[in-house]
Formats: C-alpha cells, structure tokens, sequence
C-alpha cells in the first residue's frame, strides 16, 4: 500500500535536530518505508542525517510517500506530530 | 612578536611552549575486496560501529560525573547520528555493491553527505555536519585500529594550538598538563568554550589561521581575558605578562580563601552575597564559590533554542536540582523574562520585530498574557519547593494590578496542586524585580503585596535615564553613578526596610567595584553577583565598614553631578579602602 500526503513545517526553526529526531523515532516503529522529499530532494525518513540534508525552515511543504502494510497507520503519527509542532 | 585577536572564551593567562595539534586528517586508501570476503568486511564495519557505541557511553559517563547532565545531550545526538540509515545501511551496501573495504565505503559516504549539507544556506543546518564529522572520525580511528588522539600524551606544559577542539577532546584536558588552548574555530557559546571555564583553563578561539601561523615550540602567551595570542613575545611583554599572571594568581589565592567565609565587614556586619545563576550548566561553578545563595536564577536559558515550552515535569526537574543542590541556602528563581521574539520560537502567537522592546510585551506582561505558560511554570516552581528554600521572583513589574493578577493566578496554581495532593510549604515568598521607575516609586504600596524586591539595577538605569545601552550614540549616558540613580536606589532600599521587607541587588552595578561602596552603604541585604565576580566583590565588602560606607552615602546624595559622586569615590579608593586599588596594594610586591 503506498500513501502520499504534503505537510507543512510551522516551527520556526523548522525540521532541526530535535524534531528531525523526533521523526526518525515515530517512522522507525512501523515496517512501511518512509521517504521524505522537498523540492527536488528526496531522503530517507528514517536517516535523521538525511532529513537535515532538507533543510526544512519554517512554512516549507514536505511531500511525505509511506509505502507498506502500516503506511496508513505511520502517515496517522508523523501528521499528529507535525499538528503538535514537535512536542517533546 | 606577532598579536593575533580572538575570541575570549575562558579567561586566565598563559605561557608557554605551543603544541600544534595537527588536524586528524585521515587518509583512506581505496582496497578491492574479493567476493567472498564482503561479508567479512561487512562484519568488521559492524565491529567498529559497536565499539563506537562503547565509547559514546563512556564519553557520556565521564561527562555526566565532570561536567553534568545538561551536557551529556551532545551524547544523544552523537547516539542518533550512528544509528542512522546512512551509516548502518549506507555503509555496508557499498562496501557490497563497489566490492571496496569499509574505511572507504564510510568516508565516500561521509562525503556524500558533506556535500550536501556544504551547499545549504542555512548556518545552523550547515554546522550540525560537524556532529557528524565527530562520529565519523570515531567509527573511522576503530576501523583503522588508530587510537583517536590522546592529549594525556603530552607530557610536557604546553600551550595547546589546534584547528578545532571537539568536546570530546575538551573533557580530557584537566588531566594533562595543557596550559591553555586556542583554536581556529570556535565560538564564545560553544561547548567546548563553556568546558574550558568550567574547567577553569584560560582559552582563545576563533582565531582562524593560529595554527598556520604558530610552530610547535614556539613561545606563546595566551591572553584569555582579552581573547589573544601572543606568538614569539618580546622579553618585555613576557615580563609584563608574567607580572600580571603573578598577581592574577596571587589575587586568585587571596580570593581563594574566601570561600565559605561569611562576609563580614570591618564594623562586623554579616553581609548575605549570592550569585546569579544564569543557565543550570554554571551550578558546578556556583556552588564551589559557596554563596549565602542564589540571588537571581534566570530560568530564560530552559526556554531557549527549541520549539516548544518545556514541559512542567522537565522545569520541576531543573528546579528541584538547583534547590536541593543550594538547600538550606535561598534560591530566588524568577520566572521567565522573555521577549515575543522567543515566544515566536516557541511556537506560541505573539508580536515579534516589535519597534521598541525594551518597552514592549516582555516579562511579567507577557506572562500574563499567556497565563497558561506563566501557570505551568508557577506550578513548577511550587513542586520544587518541598526540595529546598525557594522564593519566586516577577520580573519587570510596573503596577499593582499585574502584581495582582499574577498573586491570583499563583494562588490558582497552588489550589490546583493541593487538590492533586502535591504537599506544599505553608508559606511561599513571592517578590518583584525593581527595575521599572513607576515600581520604584509605589514602591510603598507594592509591598503590601509583595514579599521581598530584587533591584534590576541594568534596566533600573536604563528607564531612569532613558538611555538605550545599545545605542552606540546614546551608550555614553548610562551611569550608575547618575545622582538620581543612587538618589532612586537610596529611596528604595529605604522604603522596603521601612516595611521589614529584604532588599537584593542583582545586575551588573553589583559587579562593579566601584559601586559596591555605594550599596553597602545603603545597608541592601543581598548583592547577588555574576559567578566571575563574586570572589572579588566579597572581598571589597569585606574591606569596608557599613559606618563609613553609610557615610560615603550620604555624602553622594547631597552632589548634583555624577562626576563629583565619583571623585569622591575615587577618593575612598586612593585612601587604599579597597584592595587592588590603593597604594596599600601596589606598595610591596612579593619576590
């Protein structure tokens, strides 16, 4: 099963260490693969690494693409953190 | 003799013989792998990426035991950093697919990403590559079996020239005979400046080329005050400079053996001298200085650089370990004193770029108008104070109606957490900052409400003279020494003690030697005082006697201008009242 959703980054500091952290932890409890892209780039959203290569500031869209049997389930949580803005 | 300008990171001064640490370039040489040898290489990647593991949770413990919790996080993001695809997975598929060893599957990796990240714009995602250079050099010494760095090895003092220390290194330096250090990079908040003052090892960074332009062996003075490095000196500028170290060492001994003294002046009054606390990383430092407590615990630093507030458990927690870490001492926490700007990046509505912000919706009003950010940090505070002797502290009150309010919504805060069952103390001290001329002069009505005041003598000034110290053009016109400031303080401190209330002093006029005289004089019960200075301002009120001090005040509040208060200062320091000053103190020096 393959889902797709565009979020939106409303913290300031936009995706840095710690959301980005807190990202790789929520896709890392389901099996579905998790890629994250902006613009032209395209990463893994499992790779904390990686989702800091985005360089996702404030107010830029993330175009989410979840793939596997839980994507429904994990695409559910990363949009519940985003709404939350990353709490911690 | 060349003078290279930096940044100060710690202060002290040193000299001696440099060592140029050369920069860990490591040098990977591409090896072909035959096929049936790939899983072997792959084991052995897995190998390195376990012993690394190991040494992050050493790392952790001996920060943890030396430096603190709040400096063992650059562990979990390190933590992160390993466990990530790109190096677990990334790894092992090239050295599978391009048949190559794992030193050099690691560092193609490694470049990929540096690429990446070299060309964002964005300063503060371009820097976090170094995290990932720290742990990649780490994987990289275990697979080439290199022992990383080991600056215990020097076995003579030396003053310490690197292109960038890493934390890492920095833990280790107590335990070597390193003078000093400079760096090429480097920040005045990095972490590895905060552990060089923590450590008390006088540093300069920022330096940009000091390592092109120092050898090793070469003599170097390294000026941590004034944030230089002195290569190849003169023999009068080392005599100049060992003559300042000498006495900075020998005012440091005589400071020494100041701690734990009550501070008693001259008549025997005992004087209660705290210290400012300004981010929970500086309570190792704190508490070495032994103070009578801690007069002004600025919470700002919990809130910064993230996106959200911190939780009420995460506040109880730094809280709790200040008041249990200083009991029975008072500890005065304010709560927090932030413009719209932070709140903004907190991700909470509020007006930022505001024209004016000194006078715009900051502290106590802002407060207020998030009254459930203000509440969880009330309730906060409320739960730490089983722990210890606290007392909370608003800033920037102007009125009796947000005193008030705040009283309120402290009361709601505290039925609330009765009503949870949470035990609380019968009675908990609630004061205000001083530092708004209107507080100052309701001053008498305030404190029916208000159980103690803390003088913000920075903004204070600010207000009074209406004087933006970061004016360039109007800079000039801040005094302390204005006649209507010590006329201001003198009437404060007089209406307070007038309704039994205690009096602090906190903010930077407690720091300045000079005006200590005046403080005491007005008879305020704490000087609450930044960690640096503390030693120092002790041993002046030490050396003073309230009586003449008392004196000195009323004579400054008769003058009209601020430069006859100060000669009339600078008379009490040319009779040698003051230690340093005087001829008392330059008269003998020691062989």
């Amino acid at each position: 099963m393959t889902v797709n959703a565009t979020l939106k980054v409303k913290n300031r500091l936009g995706l840095h260490a710690r959301p980005a952290a807190l990202f790789v932890q929520t896709a890392g409890k389901f099996k579905c693969s998790v890629k994250v892209a902006k613009g032209e780039v395209e990463v893994n959203g499992k790779s904390m690494m990686g989702l800091m290569m985005l360089a996702a500031e404030q107010g830029s869209d993330l175009h989410l693409a979840l793939e596997g049997d839980d994507a429904n389930q994990a695409l559910e949580e990363l949009k519940k953190l985003f709404d939350r803005n990353f709490d911690e | 003799m060349i003078v290279i300008k930096g940044v100060p990171a710690s202060p002290g001064i040193a000299i001696g013989k440099a060592y140029v640490l050369e920069d860990e370039e490591i040098i990977v040489n591409k090896t072909e792998i035959p096929k049936g040898k790939l899983r072997m290489e792959v084991k052995r990647f897995k190998a390195a990426l376990d012993a690394t593991y190991r040494d992050l949770d050493h790392a952790e413990q001996k920060v943890l035991k030396t430096l603190g919790r709040q400096h063992a996080k650059l562990i979990d993001t390190h933590r992160l950093i390993l466990s990530d695809p790109l190096i677990t997975k990334d790894v092992p598929r090239r050295i599978e697919s391009e048949q190559v060893n794992a030193e050099f599957a690691l560092s193609e990796a490694l470049e990929t990403v540096n690429q990446t990240f070299e060309k964002i714009e964005d300063e503060f995602f371009r820097e976090r590559r170094h995290d990932l250079f720290d742990v990649g050099k780490r994987l990289l010494s275990h697979l080439l079996k290199r022992e990383k760095r080991d600056l215990t090895t020097i076995d003579a003092p030396a003053i310490l020239i690197a292109r960038n220390l890493l934390p890492s290194d920095t833990i280790n330096l107590k335990e070597t005979k390193i003078l000093g250090f400079a760096t090429d990079l480097g920040g005045k908040s990095s972490h590895t400046a905060i552990l060089a003052q923590s450590m008390e090892i006088p540093a300069v960074v920022g330096l940009s080329d000091v390592t092109h332009r120092v050898k090793t062996g070469d003599t170097v003075v390294l000026d941590g005050d004034h944030g230089l490095v002195i290569v190849s000196p003169t023999p009068e500028a080392v005599t100049k400079y060992q003559k300042e170290q000498k006495k900075s060492i020998r005012e440091e001994k005589a400071l020494d053996t100041l701690r734990g003294q009550p501070a008693v002046t001259t008549d025997g009054k005992h004087f209660q001298m705290g210290v400012n606390l300004d981010v929970p990383e500086e309570l190792k430092t704190v508490l070495a200085l032994k103070p009578d407590g801690i007069g002004l615990f600025r919470t700002e630093a919990l809130f910064l650089n993230r996106t959200e507030p911190p939780s009420e458990s995460e506040q109880v927690r730094a809280y709790t370990h200040v008041a249990k870490s200083m009991a029975p001492h008072t500890v005065v926490i304010r709560v927090a004193d932030m413009g719209g700007d932070r709140l903004v990046q907190l991700g909470i509505d509020a007006p930022k770029d505001e024209a004016n912000p000194f006078m715009g919706l900051r502290g106590i009003r802002l407060l207020l108008r998030h009254p459930d950010l203000f509440k969880t940090q009330l309730r906060a505070i409320l739960r730490s104070c089983a722990y210890g002797n606290v007392r909370i502290l608003l800033p920037m009150i102007s009125s009796m109606s947000e005193l008030r309010a705040s009283r309120q919504l402290f009361a709601t805060a505290q039925q609330e957490l009765l009503a949870e069952g949470v035990e609380l103390p019968k009675k908990i001290e609630m004061g205000i900052m001083v530092e708004i001329p209107s507080a100052a002069l309701l001053l008498d009505h305030l404190l029916t409400e208000a159980d103690f005041i803390s003088i913000g003598t920075n903004d204070l000034i600010q207000y009074l003279l209406a004087v933006d110290r970061i004016n360039e053009h109007v800079a000039h016109l801040y005094d302390p020494f204005h006649p209507t400031v010590v006329r201001v303080l003198s009437q404060i401190v007089e209406t307070a003690h007038r309704h039994g209330k205690w009096v602090s002093v906190c903010g930077e006029m407690t720091s300045d030697p000079r005006a200590v005289p005046l403080l005491v004089g007005m008879g305020v019960n704490m000087l609450s005082v930044s960690p640096r200075m503390f030693l120092r301002v002790k041993q002046i009120v030490m050396s003073l006697s309230t009586a003449s001090a008392a004196q000195f005040v009323s004579k400054a509040l008769t003058l009209a201008d601020s430069e006859d208060i100060q000669r009339l200062l600078n008379d009490l320091l040319d009779a040698g009242a003051l230690p340093g000053h005087g001829p008392a103190a330059d008269g003998h020096e020691p062989s």
